[in-house]
């Protein structure tokens, strides 16, 4: 693996990064989405506005955050406002263009497990639970997915819906009085995924450099459906992946 | 005014069997010093309020000394799981643990609703999410003007809230600066509260927009230098990340866990939380 000039988790994240915009004004969370934020803002995106739930606005860390409350956040930040002014004034109140959600369980319709698995009276696993999520899912604007595949994950229908996707699908939003976007792109380590425009389905528009059919089906625990004009994802650029690793490993000298 | 006491004494004045508490901090300013007091002094049956339950709770369930959670994330922020309260709702050890589970944007509202003095908090939220279905303290309500469908729950009134804040001056003003959380709610809407301070000082030199809580809204306050570690106070020392990854550790065992806390808190007095975050203190290289 040495010689790889880049892995798939590192190819999930740029592929992330790529699509958001300077304008964008982000709620973020910890993880993959934290390094692909940072990346946009480090590259094409210089004024990108990131929010993280515990009340930061427009951060601008050096290191990327173990939680979601480091004091880098609050140091870079514009300004630091309460928790209940973030969730009542910025995210109810309609000011995000981008939320960003992963989980332990996804299905083919973008609802999203991080409650339990098994059944939520005696669960097999307790989760942590949703958060910010099951609000991010309907009041921002648009939603990023961002999970690595696996059978485990990508499960047919999941053992909680703790956030909504499209639901049963069509317009399954709009009929609940949602006028938000929801889910318009899956970032995986295998394949760039956009809902169908009718039934809503995350269907695979664009494989990683490498990456065969079988090897998307035999991590997903239903039949994928693949778009027409099945696109190859861009590999990293130097820059991207150079960008990506000093972010990362500053932080881990950090932590 | 509210009473100058050592932790122990303002345990004891403020925390009794059965309570309903939040020890809030929203990641920052979290109050482990007064939870390890509360943990020494054996206080149990209680119903915990956090919104992320943290490390701080992990101890408490571990320990039994709480019997119902009220929360909206329980996870080790930016590691994993809370292996504690996981063995206590997957097995009922060392007792089972009742859930209350809400969303951050609920319990932020409810807060909020406890300190304006209201029964409930209205907002919009959970839809198409499945808590409402398991959480009978999640209920339909409809806009009275509009006709949206938004939902409501019960606004939260602690018996007693402990924070953790900056500074207070000697007539038990706090400031509280950095990420703000809930605390002011949490503090405002509580019968009790226990604030515990990294010092007592002449003058809180707060600007006029500063989040200060009025010595009249304060019980006690009691000075425990490095009293949020492994959390932190902002301006003062940094998060001790390197330890809530070791946490993962030592919570995956339970023998391990109970070793821990012999040792680090029944063992311990609040004195040792100064000694603590002596390595967090100068600035990160």
């Amino acid at each position: 693996m040495k010689d790889e000039p880049y892995n798939s988790d590192e190819l999930m994240t740029i592929a992330a990064s790529r699509e958001l915009r300077n304008d964008d004004v982000c709620f973020v969370g910890i993880g993959a989405p934290s390094a692909a934020c940072n990346i946009a803002r480090l590259s094409h995106a210089p004024d990108i506005t990131l929010i993280y739930e515990s009340g930061t606005i427009g951060v601008q860390p050096k290191v990327l955050p173990l939680s979601i409350g480091d004091g880098e956040l609050c140091e870079t930040a514009l300004t630091t406002v309460p928790v209940r002014e973030m969730f009542r004034y910025w995210l109810q109140g309609g000011k995000m263009t981008i939320g960003f959600l992963g989980g332990a369980q996804i299905d083919k319709f973008g609802n999203i497990n991080t409650t339990v698995i098994g059944p939520y009276g005696k669960p097999k696993v307790r989760l942590p639970g949703g958060g910010g999520a099951p609000e991010i899912a309907t009041q921002c604007a648009k939603i990023f997915l961002i999970m690595k595949q696996s059978k485990r994950g990508f499960v047919e229908q999941v053992d909680f819906r703790t956030s909504l996707g499209f639901g049963s699908g069509g317009n399954a939003r709009e009929t609940m009085g949602i006028h938000s976007s929801g889910p318009v792109v899956l970032f995986t380590d295998y394949a760039i995924w956009r809902p169908h425009p009718k039934t809503k389905e995350l269907t695979v528009v664009s494989m990683h450099p490498g990456i065969a059919r079988e090897d998307i089906e035999a991590t997903i625990g239903w039949s994928p459906r693949f778009a027409d004009d099945l696109a190859i994802t861009e590999m990293p650029t130097d820059k991207e992946i150079q960008t990506l690793r000093q972010l990362k490993a500053v932080s881990q000298a950090a932590h | 005014m509210p009473d100058f006491v050592s932790l122990d004494d303002a345990i004891k004045a403020n925390l009794t069997d059965g309570d309903v508490v939040a020890f809030e901090g929203f990641t920052h300013l979290i109050p482990f010093a007064a939870a390890h007091a509360a943990i020494r002094a054996g206080i149990g049956d209680l119903t915990l309020i956090r919104m992320t339950p943290d490390i701080i709770y992990d101890q408490i369930i571990g320990m039994g000394l709480a019997k119902k959670l009220i929360f909206s994330y329980a996870g080790n922020p930016g590691v994993g799981l809370l292996r504690r309260m996981r063995d206590a709702v997957e097995n009922e050890w060392p007792r089972p643990l009742q859930l209350e589970e809400h969303s951050h944007a609920a319990l932020a509202n409810a807060f909020e609703a406890g300190a304006a003095g209201l029964p409930s908090a209205v907002f919009r939220g959970y839809q198409g999410a499945d808590l409402p279905q398991v959480n009978p303290n999640i209920k339909p309500v409809r806009c009275p003007f509009s006709g949206e469908s938004l939902v409501a729950v019960p606004s939260i009134r602690p018996d007693v809230t402990f924070i953790h804040g900056q500074k207070a001056d000697r007539k038990g003003n706090v400031l509280i600066e950095g990420i703000l959380g809930v605390q002011k709610e949490a503090v405002l809407a509580a019968r009790r509260s226990v604030v515990t301070v990294e010092e007592i000082v002449d003058n809180l030199n707060a600007h006029p927009n500063a989040c200060v809580l009025p010595s009249w809204t304060v019980t006690a306050i009691t000075e425990v230098r490095g009293g949020a570690h492994p959390s932190y106070t902002h301006g003062i020392y940094r998060r001790d990340n390197q330890f809530y990854i070791e946490w993962d550790k030592i919570a995956a065992d339970r023998k391990r866990f109970q070793e821990w806390m012999e040792k680090h808190v029944l063992a311990e007095s609040e004195g040792v939380f100064a000694k603590r975050i002596q390595h967090l203190k100068s600035p990160r290289t």
